[in-house]
């Protein structure tokens, strides 16, 4: 089962590698990992994807919550949450296919951020899900590169990490 | 406030934590803390051989003591060799804090002489580490690389100290106290998992109380051996556990698991309950894990949350320090009223069963006439020095002979690496432990295989007159991993014969010491008390039984009642 965690970190530098160090040396596995600052900065927040039975989500959020550097986690996934990513792609943009790549731009309302005479490069936002369907529908125009943020998540309603 | 060099701050720190003793070895980066160490004059330092010996002796003097070692290291090599000893501490959750020099902060990154980034070496092995950038955040540190060693789960602490920041400035403000956001370990358990535990406790017909090192280092072995006589609940023990329960009282099943006894084995395959307390269901206790345990539920107790459900699926999780659960639950069944007799009649049939299994297969041996077998070795040990030694082990064979053999009757008299398994752990944390207590009686029981790991650190107990006994139990052999390619690779004795070994008594004539040796097995008294007795560092060597095994045993991955027996 997929599960998207958010953690709480000092901000301190080998907080991350501690992080990472975890899971590689407690063969936990890693799907996606975003870090950034928070209001406080002191702090900084990584969303993290991961997947496992209930036993190794379990290990997962305790052997984290066993790091000194780590201050919260919370596995948002248990309940009502929103997830964002955003990818930037550059697809090969010919003559024949210009007008059809804004056509799907425009129906996922996407950006468009970057136009060369050979390339569009577009701005998608959304849960997974789009991403992969505008990647799907893309594909056979010609992706030229992606790059992705990762997963950030944000539990609904008034609950905060 | 005055202000105060970096390397002064951390001298004061160690004064300020209580430390009497520290274990090092100097180099460039770490020099200038050495010198104000010795202008200071207060703090003894143990020069040792080799750095791995500094920690394995900070390791035996916190496990003998209770109190954190400390251990110094220089820069790159120096600290690269304290890693073994820290992964064994980290292993065994022993609180060391181990001080490393390193290259001024300006050459960080660039490869400079002697420059190895420790802190990312140590990080999967210690419990926090710290690189110090700025001397202004050295007290602040020093302060919690203390408190994080010896709080909660204790552990290693690496504190890493660029020459730039043991010669800058800045004011000393030591915190009293310390309160880190971010880390805060759950002493005192939860009332309504004492509640569940006891229901659970109430009704058990054929409980074990399973325990394990965490006992010894939350210091519970009063609160243990109360419950166990209150409830009639017999006790096994873990490598790491032993002492924390005493091997001769009646309720004691002795040790479990791999090499464990024939009848906790099967105690533990035959409970309704098992209570977990500081233990952490390791492979070498579990054996198989889906065989383990059938019938039971199982109660745990520990101090980190880490070590519950992470092998076996548990009913009633306890978190919180070992001491406080036991007086709980405790108080849980005084305010029940029930009484020792209502206790035994429960428990009368269960414990009769274990007798039973007691009296069918014993630890044993074969005798052999002309040859000196080690379990008799031990058996004298024991007798000789009343179990009253601290006995220090290496690894392998000895180890497990010394578990069986010796009974481990109060806490930390028995400090070997269970966890890590490092062989050469012996003699060094034989020195911390000396240290610790000059006047008792410590002995390191060693293979022929693994003293030679860390003999240099004879020299170090010479120089500091320490009157370490060392039995070196001698087949000529890596013992334990000979047993395996007997039992499991058609006796194919890869790499596992020794066919140079030392004169061993000369070897401790070299170092100014005294040499005994036996071959026969009319000799074993002799050497032992003559060993014993000697003044200063000694060694006792054996010549024993070269193919001897060490039974029972559960080959690895198996079900824990297929035991091999002698």
């Amino acid at each position: 089962m997929k599960h998207t965690l958010s953690v709480l970190v000092e901000n301190t530098p080998g907080a991350l590698s501690r992080i990472t160090g975890l899971f590689s040396g407690r063969a936990f596995n890693i799907e996606s990992l975003n870090v950034a600052a928070t209001l406080d900065p002191s702090l900084s927040h990584i969303t993290l994807v991961t997947r496992g039975d209930e036993f190794i989500i379990e290990q997962i959020i305790k052997q984290l919550r066993r790091l000194v550097d780590v201050f919260k986690v919370v596995d948002v996934s248990e309940g009502e949450f929103v997830e964002r990513e955003m990818a930037l792609i550059k697809v090969r943009a010919e003559e024949q296919s210009r007008a059809e790549i804004l056509r799907i731009c425009d129906i996922f309302r996407c950006k468009v951020v970057d136009v060369s005479p050979k390339s569009y490069t577009l701005e998608v936002t959304g849960p997974e899900s789009k991403l992969k369907a505008v990647i799907e529908l893309l594909r056979p125009i010609g992706i030229k590169e992606i790059i992705r943020t990762g997963n950030i998540a944000i539990m609904r309603e008034k609950k905060t990490i | 406030m005055a202000k105060m060099t970096g390397k002064q701050m951390v001298v004061e720190a160690l004064k300020r934590e209580g430390v009497d003793v520290i274990f090092g070895f100097p180099g460039g980066a770490i020099i200038d803390f050495y010198d104000t160490l010795e202008k200071d004059g207060t703090i003894k330092h143990v020069l040792v051989r080799h750095e791995q010996g500094a920690a394995h002796a900070a390791d035996g003097y916190a496990r003998a003591s209770g109190k954190v070692g400390v251990c110094v290291a220089t820069s790159g090599p120096g600290a690269t060799n304290t890693v073994t000893g820290i992964a064994t501490a980290s292993l065994d959750s022993i609180p060391i804090v181990v001080f490393t020099g390193q290259v001024p902060t300006a050459l960080i990154g660039n490869d400079a002489f002697q420059e190895v980034d420790i802190v990312g070496i140590t990080r999967p092995c210690t419990k926090h580490n710290y690189l110090v950038k700025d001397v202004k955040d050295l007290p602040q540190v020093l302060k919690e690389a203390f408190y994080i060693a010896k709080s909660g789960r204790p552990g290693p602490v690496l504190v890493d100290l660029p020459k730039d920041v043991q010669n800058g400035k800045a004011e000393f403000d030591y915190p009293e106290e310390i309160k880190l956001r971010s880390y805060n370990p759950v002493i005192e358990p939860h009332g309504k998992q004492i509640e569940r535990a006891y229901r659970l406790i109430e009704k058990a017909k054929r409980p074990v109380i399973y325990a394990g090192g965490g006992v010894i280092i939350s210091n519970a072995a009063k609160e243990l051996r109360a419950l166990a006589k209150t409830m009639h609940i017999p006790v096994t023990m873990t490598l790491m556990g032993l002492g924390g329960f005493p091997g001769t009282h009646e309720l004691s099943l002795g040790m479990l698991g791999m090499h464990g006894t024939y009848c906790a084995n099967m105690a533990m395959a035959n409970s309704d309950l098992i209570i977990a307390v500081g233990a952490r269901f390791d492979d070498r206790v579990t054996g198989k894990i889906e065989a383990f345990a059938p019938l039971a539920k199982i109660i745990h107790l520990d101090i980190d949350p880490t070590s519950i459900q992470k092998n076996v699926k548990v009913d009633v999780p306890i978190v919180g320090d070992c001491k406080r659960v036991l007086k709980k639950l405790l108080l849980a069944a005084k305010d029940a009223g029930r009484s020792s007799e209502a206790w035994m009649d429960q428990h009368h049939a269960w414990l009769e069963q274990l007798d039973t299994w007691k009296n069918r297969h014993p630890l044993t041996y074969k005798e052999e006439p002309g040859v000196i077998k080690p379990q008799n070795v031990i058996e004298k040990l024991y007798e000789m020095t009343k179990g009253r030694a601290i006995i220090t082990t290496e690894v392998g064979q000895n180890q497990m002979w010394t578990a069986q053999f010796y009974k481990f009757d109060e806490p930390r008299t028995l400090l070997t690496s269970g966890g890590l398994g490092t062989m050469g752990y012996g003699l060094p944390a034989a020195i911390g432990a000396q240290m610790a207590f000059p006047d008792k009686l410590v002995v390191d029981v060693a293979g022929d295989g693994s003293i030679q790991m860390n003999i240099q650190e004879m020299a170090t107990a010479m120089e500091q007159r320490l009157p370490v006994k060392i039995v070196i139990l001698n087949n000529q052999f890596l013992g334990m991993v000979r047993q395996w390619q007997e039992l499991f690779y058609d006796r194919r004795y890869a790499a596992t014969e020794f066919e140079m070994t030392p004169d061993f008594v000369k070897l401790a004539e070299a170092y100014g010491a005294k040499g005994f040796r036996a071959t026969k097995p009319e000799e074993v008294d002799d050497v032992l008390s003559k060993g014993l007795e000697a003044e200063g560092l000694t060694i006792m060597e054996f010549a024993i039984a070269r193919e001897e095994g060490v039974f029972p045993m559960v080959p690895a991955g198996k079900p824990t009642t297929e035991m091999l027996l002698v």
